[in-house]
């Protein structure tokens, strides 16, 4: 398959990402390369194969919704880019 | 006496022996940290003068009766995508360059529990997407056998830094080779548990159905003994298995009589270098000497299993990744008006190109239209290849393949080229694939003096089965007597 440059940009859009004028042909380039690569699971015998889904058997792990307190907040804002009393600061949303 | 030449069980005795203190094994660590980091480079955040603070805090209360228990002092170096509590964990990103994690990985709070000491937070290829350690932010990481050459990856800090004795011992992770690999590439022991043997809470999510924790060590059994305190049960990681605790020492038995070795025949072919078929083959009749029954057996898998994975990986990176958006922490553009802006402009600035390269890929096979042509695709390989591994498991405790095709290759000669790179996976991504134990052992060394590395894949929760037949054959090489990284500078 032929990835165009129309495509890349769109998937680059989708996984919030700008791509560089120069960043545009080096990945078209590398993604093309490993999309070729990749297309030898298209010769697989997998007919009648179920997909993995995860790595254990296990589906549903279940445990009681306990409420546990986690009062560390000075610690979780220090990460914050920008931040206001005790909030996460962003810009406006609603115009 | 050398300390930093010690293993950790030799530590132990010296320790048990009063013939050495805590802070006495704390300082030679760090002193050796000063001689071999400049050249090394291993380390993002090394934690020397707090480590030695640590290392006499616990001696008074070990001397003092307070504390007990075998590895008490005992330092540690850790991967940087293992949260520790009040300590930066970077992921060896721009985008978490100032992350300090409000909170502690469970294997952390383990290594705490047992009073081991912190020597620092390992380099490794940003958020554990490489194979040689060059795409860190930060730093590249030199092989102490050669410094022309990458260390592999991504845990090639750790990988480094056990190798010239920086730290007795560290903790890597691995989701297609990443602890195997390095230790491989660095003359050390790294062991890549089966899939929910080790809690991954605290682990920073590359691929969460392929990510796994586990020791890099000097030999087989420090490898035993840290496996013995990062494994078990715990209700924040729901895919963490709930068994029986195993006491891993007790599997070291130095016997392989009767065991069964498979040798898959599509991992010996052309792409694997000859140096490390011939060191491979002297491997294989050692096990031959002490025993063991070695057959040649097909895993008819092995063109499928790389691509599987990068499908599979990348896929999982794109959606793990998305969390990363310049709000709650992480890098923050200055070059923004709207909401979206800050995600946008965060995302790629704050990503270096191989993680942009993944996200955009795992987003492509992910995206509709090539959903089933990749992604579908892959899940049912992964199948496959789960198949192909229970029916070779029927007949062999035990797979031996090399652990890379290659030894460490030099710095700079294929990181702008993914595929090249990606190859350095070929022999290790299939145990991910179907949630494998597997352990890479040093089975000799090149005419250029570079280690070559034995992996050694077993059935899953067989860790016992691989351990014994890793310590059997270390015991009859003693590699560790023979071979020693001289950080030559070629």
């Amino acid at each position: 398959m032929q990835v165009s440059r129309e495509e890349l940009l769109h998937i680059a859009k989708l996984a919030d990402l700008n791509l560089k004028e120069e960043e545009i042909d080096t990945y078209l380039i590398h993604l093309q390369d490993i999309l070729n690569f990749a297309n030898i699971v298209s010769k697989a015998p997998v007919e009648n194969l179920s997909e993995t889904i995860g790595e254990n058997d296990s589906y549903n792990v279940f445990r009681k919704d306990e409420v546990k307190v986690f009062e560390d907040n000075e610690a979780l804002l220090q990460n914050a880019p920008e931040k206001e009393r005790n909030m996460f600061k962003i810009p406006k949303v609603i115009q | 006496m050398e300390i930093t030449k010690l293993t950790v069980h030799e530590l132990q005795e010296k320790l048990k022996a009063k013939e050495l203190t805590i802070t006495d094994i704390t300082k030679a660590y760090v002193d050796n940290i000063e001689k071999h980091e400049k050249d090394v480079q291993a380390f993002i955040t090394p934690i020397t003068d707090e480590a030695i603070k640590n290392a006499e805090n616990i001696q008074a209360k070990v001397d003092s009766g307070e504390i007990k228990g075998s590895l008490a002092g005992i330092p540690i170096g850790i991967k940087d995508n293992i949260c520790t509590k009040g300590i930066k964990t970077t992921c060896a990103s721009k985008m978490l360059e100032n992350f300090v994690s409000p909170y502690n990985a469970t294997i952390m709070e383990k290594i705490e529990a047992e009073n081991m000491i912190n020597l620092g937070k390992l380099n490794m290829d940003e958020f554990a997407m490489g194979a040689s350690t060059e795409y860190s932010y930060f730093k590249k990481t030199r092989n102490p056998w050669n410094l022309n050459t990458v260390p592999g990856g991504s845990s090639g800090g750790s990988a480094a830094a056990v190798a010239s004795n920086m730290v007795p011992w560290a903790i890597g992770s691995d989701t297609g080779g990443s602890i195997r690999q390095p230790s491989s590439f660095c003359g050390v022991v790294g062991l890549k548990p089966t899939y929910g043997l080790v809690s991954r809470y605290g682990l920073v999510a590359f691929a969460s159905s392929l990510d796994q924790i586990g020791p890099i060590t000097k030999d087989v059994t420090d490898a035993a003994i840290l496996l013995n305190v990062i494994s078990g049960h715990d209700e924040k990681d729901t895919t963490s298995v709930n068994k029986e605790k195993v006491d891993y020492n007790k599997a070291l038995k130095g016997d392989v009589k009767g065991l069964k070795i498979g040798l898959p025949k599509e991992y010996f072919g052309e792409g694997i270098n000859p140096e490390v078929k011939e060191k491979l083959n002297e491997a294989i009749e050692t096990y031959k000497k002490l025993g063991a029954t070695v057959e040649e057996c097909s895993l008819n898998i092995a063109d499928y299993a790389l691509a599987t994975y990068y499908i599979i990986a990348c896929a999982e990176a794109s959606s793990n990744l998305g969390r990363f958006d310049g709000i709650r922490y992480g890098y923050r553009t200055q070059n923004y008006e709207s909401l979206k802006d800050i995600y946008r402009n965060s995302r790629s600035e704050g990503f270096g190109p191989e993680v942009k390269r993944r996200i955009i890929l795992g987003t492509y096979v992910l995206s509709s239209g090539y959903y089933d042509a990749y992604y579908k695709k892959a899940q049912q390989v992964r199948t496959l290849v789960k198949k192909e591994f229970d029916k070779a498991f029927e007949k062999y405790d035990v797979l031996l393949t090399p652990t890379s095709p290659t030894v460490a290759f030099e710095i700079g000669t294929r990181s702008n080229n993914p595929l090249e790179m990606y190859l350095a996976d070929i022999c290790t991504v299939s145990v991910n694939i179907a949630g494998l134990p597997g352990i890479s052992v040093p089975c000799g060394v090149d005419s250029k003096g570079m280690p070559i590395g034995m992996q050694l894949i077993g059935n899953k929760f067989a860790e016992e089965t691989i351990l014994n037949a890793a310590y059997t054959y270390e015991q009859e090489f003693k590699f560790r007597e023979k071979y020693n990284p001289e950080f030559k500078k070629v």
